[in-house]
């Protein structure tokens, strides 16, 4: 062809080209490398000269070498020299050679500006287009910058050849200089609608990139890409606006949130995409975790519920965040239990779920757990065997469970672990290891309500453990076991908790008295074991409904006439019920005559007497569970409807309030009930608090205290730490004491609502704001976080500063709870001391001296013995708390002065010799004196 | 994102490297090496994508890769790319140098490296796809060549070129 023969004339010009190069290459195989050094040398030799043509050669031979490894970043300049060439043929080799070698630490690059603007605005599109790509490759953040501009013009330009690269290259420009993103998105955004599709393709591409990095901010192109979407026929297009689709997580949300709808009318449906929602647990957003959660809720079947949670158990180990963690925790609870366990086949695998569900630190729903393992130990008689040697085991390893008690709910589960083992203990293998476990010293840091399980539980299992050793012939062993008790029990019986308390001495008791009979020689185990026979049934909350009514028994029926109206009056008021009181049943029978009606009130008063609680001591009240299971035991069939009123459990007595008879009675019932129950309320309000942890007393030692002796901390969440801080001057009426108050919030929950209120002595007054009484009080102006101190200033006014004064007062606040919000106060004592009315005043000697001349100052003195500090430090010790200034010191003696805020002169001589010091001194106002040197005597006793 | 794109015969010798981030030379020929160990001891019958090359990219990058007789075309992505998308890509690219070299076989490739360069970017633009449509491209590269033979034919005033004619 004669192309080929004038290509081959050309080619004859130049010594070797590329072809020439390569062919060379594969002809020395064996001493490639010493060839290639050879040609290198050529082509350094080819550079030098003047010809492009011969240079635009020998750069091209250099990128073939580059690409097998060698460093051609010595030809940069050339590179350069070759790309500047104004024919096509040349340039494109240069900026192929710069696209494979330049890079942004190349220094050539930087000469290369002016050269790249030319060929961009270029005429011919094709030098244009060679620019563009080679730039894709070396754009540095100065090019970029340079040619922002440039390149954003070009996004306009007539050649959809040239559109569709200034777009592409534009992301490499906001990578290298963000700055020019802002201008050009609305050019990029209309580039999304260009008619040739090449340049839309280009555009969907730079904005999907974009997206990728921060998918929020493109949001709001989404209709956009739908059009596009159902608009292009370009697969490339199709596929990248699909993946930026994806990226958007709010689309998966969205999908999710769909999917749940779908749920409830077509299951079947979504259970099919089980994986792909599995999947979405593993998304870096958390509400999307949730909602897939929420979905796996409403999948669960037979089939699957083993292998789903089996995924979730897998995320709870991964779960960094402690709320996701808990709320995986409380679904696969949700999930196992919804519908009466109806999904769950094998409840073995149930229980080791819930163990291993312990092993999670820090946890809130310990008491989840725990409730979980108590129903189904109750409720699947089968499964018990199962579940107390797991028990045991929990029981066992406490201590792993326990590890950071007090912020640990996970120790709930011991709650559970420990009544199960109790209750079911005729399961046990090893029922005295557990017991032992259950007696250890350290239960007694567990909360009081574990605690009270634990003991009463202990009991249980000191009934079985007798039952076997006494069944052997080791009589010794049972002795062993009831000292084992006697032993350990005195600890629960020093518990603060009442609760366990209580239990414990009475089992203690109990185990003192079996122990006395064991010497004897006497068998106890079958009377022991009694106290715990029978079985406790699980009762449906509305079991009340099918017990059938006896026969006979008409509920709507009048068990009494009812009362008159005058019979209401002589009794108490009606306090709680009143409201409940159905009106018509008063009117009806008002025919009744009087002497009926006294007589009756006589017998009712008669039976009250008798009965003072109304609530008679029957089989039923006793513990139920002694009898054999069936409905017959439960209470409400062995009412005797002779007794006015007999309520084993508060629910029941509704069925009778509407009986107008036994209204009143029952309101004296209740109200001795309600006082019961208060009681418990604060037994288990207290528990409570030893729960959330923080307040027990040693915890509250009050910080440092200056000034103010708090007085009566009760088990409280907050810390005052006062100090007189600043005394202001004369004023015309009395004087002002500025008190500094520091509030320390040491509990974990927010404290708020502070209200800081003192008890006004004639002498001192708080000063209130203006407006509010003089019984207001002061509300501090912030919120306490945990761990947070704040300081709050108060200003009192004090009339006479001679003597020390002590304010009672009292600081209400709300506790606020994640759940719930409780009052409660702090008393305190603020004492202001005299020195506290001293400001530290220089004074030269000379005024010293004439003031102590002038003979107006009454004299006192003081001793104090056994100080063992060196005379400088007594003195600046006095400084310090007594606001005195040193005026002279002379050896082991000093004369020291300081002023009142009403302007009362002291002065002080103070002496030493060995242990003993003398203080004289000297003040216009005899009592302040006199309270000062107490004072400063009582700063000496202390140290 | 296309990191790289690779082409290499069956015993690893580089045909094409175009990388789209800097390495230094050394480091080119070491993913070079690695990745054509990766993808040489692959079967034929399993499937394109390859995770986890040591030296490009970490877990976020993918080997796509295609086996074409004795050569081997590997694209290096990173998510945001499809695997689909890039393997009708390579077939785009394989086609259009079949068109613009008559039949193309590796011996085209070692001789021609630099016009396969000009190929490949009228398809890909410093690691962003620029263009699918193959009929686009090869109108844009021919056009190209175009320039360049009129060019030539300058040289040697007075005969006139082929219209259309290719590289051999």
């Amino acid at each position: 062809m004669a192309l080929k023969i004038v290509k081959g004339s050309i080619d004859r010009m130049f010594d070797k080209n590329l072809q020439d190069l390569v062919r060379g290459i594969r002809n020395h195989k064996e001493d490639e490398a010493k060839y290639i050094s050879t040609c290198i040398d050529e082509i350094k030799q080819e550079l030098k000269q003047d010809n492009i043509a011969v240079k635009a050669n020998a750069v091209c031979k250099l990128t073939y070498l580059q690409m097998l490894g060698y460093d051609v970043s010595w030809a940069a300049f050339n590179i350069v020299e070759v790309m500047s060439s104004s024919k096509f043929t040349y340039k494109r080799i240069g900026y192929l050679a710069a696209s494979q070698c330049f890079h942004e630490s190349t220094d050539v690059i930087m000469l290369t500006t002016n050269q790249i603007r030319k060929d961009l605005s270029s005429p011919n599109q094709y030098d244009t287009g060679v620019a563009l790509t080679g730039l894709s490759c070396f754009v540095t953040p100065d090019l970029a910058r340079d040619l922002a501009n440039d390149i954003m013009t070009l996004m306009s330009h007539t050649k959809p050849y040239i559109r569709k690269k200034a777009v592409l290259i534009m992301y490499k420009v906001f990578l290298k200089y963000p700055e020019s993103l802002r201008p050009a998105f609305p050019r990029l955004k209309e580039k999304l609608e260009d008619p040739d599709p090449g340049v839309q393709s280009a555009a969907v591409n730079v904005i999907c990139e974009l997206a990728r990095r921060n998918p929020k901010n493109y949001l709001s192109l989404a209709p956009l890409f739908f059009k596009l979407m159902t608009s292009s026929t370009n697969n490339w297009v199709l596929i990248k606006i699909i993946k930026l689709v994806s990226c958007f997580c709010v689309v998966k949300y969205l999908g999710l949130l769909a999917m749940s709808k779908i749920l409830k009318t077509h299951p079947k449906s979504v259970q099919s995409h089980k994986d792909l929602i599995l999947q979405c647990l593993d998304d870096k957003d958390e509400s999307i975790r949730l909602r897939a959660l929420d979905l796996l809720y409403g999948m669960v079947s037979k089939k699957n519920l083993m292998e789903i949670v089996k995924k979730l158990m897998l995320h709870v180990d991964k779960a960094e965040g402690t709320t996701y963690r808990d709320e995986l925790l409380t679904k696969i609870i949700d999930i196992c239990s919804q519908s009466n366990y109806q999904y769950i086949t094998n409840f073995e695998w149930y229980i080791s779920i819930l163990v291993e569900l312990t092993r999670l630190e820090g946890t809130r729903h310990g008491h989840l757990i725990a409730s979980q393992m108590l129903d189904v130990a109750i409720r699947v008689k089968a499964i018990r065997i199962f579940a107390v040697a797991q028990m045991a085991t929990l029981l066992d390893n406490a201590h792993l469970l326990t590890g950071n008690m007090q912020r640990n709910g996970i120790c709930e589960v011991l709650y559970a672990a420990a009544w199960i083992c109790g209750e079911f203990s005729e399961h046990l293998e090893n029922p005295m290891q557990t017991l032992e476990a259950m007696l250890r010293p350290k239960v007694a840091t567990l909360p009081g309500h574990i605690q009270a399980v634990y003991v009463q539980n202990a009991a249980k299992l000191f009934s079985t453990v007798l039952k076997s050793q006494e069944g052997s012939t080791e009589g010794t062993a049972a002795q062993e076991t009831s000292q084992l008790m006697i032993d350990r029990l005195p600890l629960f019986v020093q518990s603060a908790n009442l609760e366990v308390q209580e239990r414990a001495s009475c089992i203690l008791q109990l185990v003192k008295y079996i122990q006395k009979l064991q010497q004897k020689e006497v068998e106890v185990a079958e009377e022991v074991s009694a106290l715990f026979a029978g079985e406790l049934n699980p009762v449906a909350p509305k079991a009340q409904k099918k017990v059938p009514v006896p026969e006979g028994l008409d509920l709507d029926a009048w068990i009494n006439e009812p009362p008159s109206e005058s019979e209401s009056e002589d009794e108490q008021p009606k306090a709680i019920f009143a409201k409940e009181e159905p009106k018509h049943s008063r009117s009806r029978h008002t025919e009744v005559d009087e002497k009926e009606l006294a007589r009756r009130r006589e017998a009712r008063k008669q039976e009250q007497a008798n009965n003072p609680f109304y609530i008679k001591a029957s089989p039923s009240s006793q513990k139920v569970y002694q009898e054999s299971p069936g409905v017959e035991h439960i209470p409400v069939v062995q009412i005797d409807l002779t007794v006015p009123l007999k309520v084993p459990g508060l629910p029941m007595s509704d069925q009778y309030l509407k009986l107008e008879e036994e209204r009143r009675q029952k309101e004296r019932a209740d109200k001795k009930k309600k006082e019961k129950k208060k009681r418990k309320e604060k037994r288990s309000g207290r528990g409570r608090r030893h729960d959330s942890g923080p307040e027990s007393e040693e915890d509250i030692t009050p910080a440092h205290m200056v000034d103010i002796v708090t007085e009566e901390m009760p088990e409280m969440c907050l810390t005052l730490n006062h100090k007189v801080c600043d005394i202001q001057g004369n004023l015309q009426d009395g004087s002002q004491v500025v008190v500094s108050v520091i509030f320390e919030n040491k509990c974990d929950s927010l404290l708020k609502s502070m209200e800081f209120n003192v008890l006004d002595s004639l002498n001192s007054k708080l000063q209130r704001p203006e407006g509010s009484g003089p019984h207001d009080g002061f509300t501090v102006p912030f919120q306490l976080p945990p761990g947070v101190s704040n300081e709050a200033r108060l200003v009192f006014t004090v009339q006479s500063i001679v003597m020390p004064q002590k304010m009672k007062g009292t600081l209400t606040f709300i506790v606020k709870n994640e759940d719930s919000s409780i009052h409660e106060k702090l008393d305190f004592k603020l004492h202001f001391t005299c020195t506290s009315y001293l400001i530290t005043t220089p004074c030269y000697s000379d005024a010293f001296a004439k003031l102590l001349e002038s003979g107006d100052l009454k004299c006192s003195s003081v001793r104090l013995e056994e100080v063992n500090m060196p005379f400088h430090h007594l003195l600046a010790r006095i400084c310090f708390h007594h606001h005195f200034s040193v005026v002279e010191r002379i050896d082991s003696c000093a004369s020291m002065y300081s002023r009142s805020i009403q302007g009362h002169h002291v002065c002080l001589l103070v002496k030493t010799s060995g242990q003993t010091v003398s203080i004289d001194a000297k003040c216009d106002e005899p009592t302040l004196l006199g309270n000062v040197l107490d004072e400063i005597k009582q700063t000496f006793s202390q140290c | 994102m296309i990191r790289a794109i690779l082409i290499f015969n069956n015993h690893g010798k580089p045909r094409l490297s175009k990388f789209y981030e800097h390495y230094t030379e050394d480091t080119e020929q070491q993913i070079i090496r690695e990745t054509f160990h990766l993808v040489s001891k692959r079967d034929e019958n399993v499937c394109n994508f390859l995770e986890g090359g040591m030296l490009i990219g970490g877990s976020d990058y993918k080997l796509i890769y295609r086996h074409y007789a004795t050569l081997y075309f590997v694209f290096c992505v990173d998510s945001s790319e499809s695997e689909l998308g890039i393997l009708d890509l390579i077939q785009v690219f394989v086609e259009t140098l079949d068109k613009c070299f008559e039949n193309v076989c590796e011996l085209d490739l070692i001789f021609h490296v630099d016009k396969v360069h000009n190929i490949l970017a009228e398809m890909v633009m410093g690691g962003m796809v620029l263009e699918t449509n193959m009929n686009e491209i090869i109108m844009q590269v021919d056009a190209q060549n175009k320039m360049e033979n009129t060019f030539l034919w300058e040289l040697f005033i007075g005969i006139k070129p082929e219209i259309g004619s290719n590289f051999k």
